[in-house]
């Protein structure tokens, strides 16, 4: 789960970390409120969304004066701001982060994340501040260091001196390896798997602070952190997706206009592949999961049909545990309740599927019953496309 | 011969009780797997369907010579579960539980480290040897015996790359699911070692989906040291960068991580890389019928 760059920082700033004095806005007038209570000259304004790259899309501004925030405060609230990640539609600001601006001397990186190959938490950081580290460690690899945060034991003092000293802070070591220390803890302790500050600071005056913030948790342990889990903000994600996600389904909205519907991941993403060579776009990625009941069949096909780009759809599933006839129940009920008009392919395999394929075929509903992937897949996008 | 299971496989189930364990159980039993013992704490001295229900997983060993694990227990306390089985010295852990806290599973790899227990999992559909030993959540009708290893991240994915190796003749040595997770107890490379070691497996097939780098360690492992022939399909070709497709390792993160530079890696190792999920059976009856390399 992604937060704002705000409530990073509240939790940084929880665990010790400096960051700079701010207040989050939702209004132009709560922003000359903020600066006023600031007090600070240049004021930065920084749209808060869940993508990055906000800069350059015009989401960050300096201001000069209290009337000056509030005037950049009224463009940039409710603005469409577009970023490299947001994609070509962008995302609408509807809050923004009012916060003091700093003397800066030096930007560097700092991140963690979840190294799989070490199979442990890893502190990544680097001299080259500002800059997207990805392409840091393809330009220049030996810019990045590493130190592990180990299972138990933890982030250890010398490892973040280690890493001060790699990066050129030898006076402010202390300051620094305090900072490293704390950021480990607070990756641990919320079961983070993303932390990126980018840039971490080091001012005139010697300060060391989070100039920005971005973190990512684990889904998987958000019923251990109720504070974090309260921090979602669903204006930031696809209406559709949160819908299916609150029936437990995992549904990722696409571009294409082949919809389709498998129970498992894996069978999921091969199912979109196939779509796609057989010369068709998948409109989503759905998974019903491995023990679906009817109710849940019938929820994911709404779901997936209230695309209104969707053209045709492709049902795949292998039944194991999973009952065939069990599904085509599902899917032929929901089909009349909802009187369906886009044409469908089934496909069907695995448990009880000659009981599954009658079910279909008998229901009167224009299902195309497919044999195979490759029939299904040939057969949806030639749908899709209206030449069948 | 098979590998991880077979007929000698002495099964306990922890999260015995619950529905998903209850029934997976007498699924396993139905196809022939002994299982000896259940654990679920509190629960000691009762029989579940006719198995004996223990409090410990070491008083379950203890008593009937369990020598695999198979484990239900839910997501919040599934890392103790596997821990609590490495800890009563169980040789082999499989872990079907999904939702797994990464760094739960970050201690559990320490934890290991300590013994020799090997973990398969968790998130996966489980490991069979057809025809004798079937411990998961796999439909055990699908498979048949032979000599060809399948491994996997993902679980019904898998069931299709069987159904089209059974439907072509070709039986399965053992299908090893590995989990669809960051951070799992065994890996394609340890898998591909295990199939090495089998005299009987001559063919492989490995599956692999977006995220992380374990398919291109594969690859590597696969070029020095497999003399056998290998098909493989990677999953998540049309996956959007930074999105998480269904398995909480499937994510290509910072332009890493992607199906084509893992097919890449593969088909450079002399892995035979199809593209389309509906030719594994073929490319592996023709790569078994080819000349080895």
């Amino acid at each position: 789960m992604k937060i704002h760059e705000y409530q990073a920082k509240a939790i940084l700033r929880r665990f010790g970390v400096a960051v700079p004095r701010g207040e989050v806005c939702f209004s132009p007038r709560e922003a000359s409120e903020a600066a006023s209570r600031l007090g600070a000259s240049p004021c930065v304004v920084k749209a808060q969304i869940h993508a990055g790259g906000r800069g350059k899309g015009g989401g960050v501004k300096l201001a000069r004066s209290v009337t000056e925030v509030e005037a950049l405060a009224r463009q940039i609230i409710g603005m469409t701001l577009v970023t490299p990640q947001t994609g070509p539609a962008g995302r609408r600001v509807r809050r923004i982060l009012v916060e003091e601006g700093l003397d800066i001397a030096r930007e560097m990186y700092l991140g963690v994340i979840i190294d799989r190959v070490q199979g442990m938490p890893m502190i990544i950081a680097s001299v080259e501040g500002g800059m997207d580290i990805e392409e840091v460690a393809r330009r220049s690899p030996e810019r990045i260091l590493r130190a592990p945060i180990r299972p138990g034991l933890g982030f250890r003092p010398f490892q973040a001196r280690k890493l001060a000293y790699g990066l050129g802070l030898e006076g402010a070591t202390d300051l620094a390896a305090r900072l490293m220390l704390a950021l480990a803890e607070a990756f641990e302790k919320t079961d983070a798997t993303l932390f990126e500050i980018n840039p971490m600071v080091v001012t005139h005056s010697g300060g060391l602070f989070a100039l920005d913030a971005k973190m990512d948790f684990d889904d998987n342990a958000l019923f251990r952190h109720p504070e974090i889990r309260e921090l979602r903000d669903q204006d930031e994600e696809e209406p559709l997706e949160v819908e299916a996600s609150s029936f437990g389904l995992s549904y990722i909205k696409l571009h294409g206009d082949v919809g389709c519907m498998v129970n498992g991941a894996g069978l999921a993403m091969a199912t979109m592949d196939m779509i796609q060579l057989a010369g068709g776009t998948p409109a989503n990625f759905l998974d019903v999961g491995g023990g679906a009941s009817t109710d849940q069949v019938s929820n994911a096909l709404r779901i997936l049909l209230s695309d209104p780009s969707v053209k045709a759809v492709l049902i795949n599933i292998f039944g194991g545990i999973m009952r065939c006839d069990v599904v085509a129940q599902g899917v032929v009920d929901s089909a009349f309740r909802m009187g369906v008009k886009v044409p469908m392919v089934v496909r069907l395999e695995g448990t009880n599927v000659e009981e599954g394929r009658g079910i279909l075929l008998g229901s009167g509903l224009n299902f195309t019953v497919a044999d195979g992937m490759q029939d299904a897949a040939r057969k949806v996008v030639a749908l899709a496309k209206g030449s069948a | 011969m098979s590998v991880l299971v077979d007929r000698n496989t002495r099964l306990l189930v922890q999260g015995i009780t619950g529905r998903e364990g209850s029934f997976h159980t007498q699924q396993c039993a139905v196809y022939g797997t002994k299982v000896v013992a259940g654990v679920t704490p509190g629960k000691g001295g009762t029989t579940h369907e006719g198995i004996v229900v223990f409090n410990t997983v070491a008083e379950a060993v203890a008593e009937t010579g369990a020598n695999t694990s198979m484990i239900f227990v839910p997501p919040p306390f599934a890392a103790d579960a596997i821990m609590e089985a490495a800890d009563a010295e169980v040789p082999l852990v499989v872990c079907i539980t999904e939702g797994i806290p990464t760094l739960d599973m970050v201690r559990v790899k320490e934890f290991l480290q300590r013994g020799r227990t090997r973990l398969i999992g968790p998130n996966c559909p489980g490991v069979i040897t057809p025809g004798e030993c079937k411990v998961g959540i796999m439909p055990g009708a699908i498979h048949r015996t032979g000599e060809v290893g399948v491994i996997s991240r993902s679980g019904t994915l898998t069931y299709e790359a069987v159904a089209q190796l059974t439907a072509r003749g070709i039986g399965q040595s053992t299908c090893i699911g590995i989990g669809g997770d960051p951070i799992i107890g065994t890996s394609f490379v340890d898998a591909l070692s295990l199939f090495r070691e089998d005299s009987r497996t001559r063919g492989i097939v490995l599956i692999g989906e977006i995220g992380g780098s374990a398919e291109e360690a594969a690859a590597v492992y696969a070029r020095e040291n497999l003399r056998i022939p290998v098909v493989a399909y990677i999953a998540g070709r049309t996956a959007p960068p930074g999105r998480r497709m269904g398995h909480a390792g499937a994510i290509v993160s910072g332009g890493t991580g992607t199906a084509a530079e893992k097919g890449e890696a593969l088909r450079l190792a002399g892995v035979h890389v199809v593209e389309n999920p509906a030719g594994i059976g073929q490319a592996m009856a023709e790569a078994l019928a080819g000349p080895s390399r």
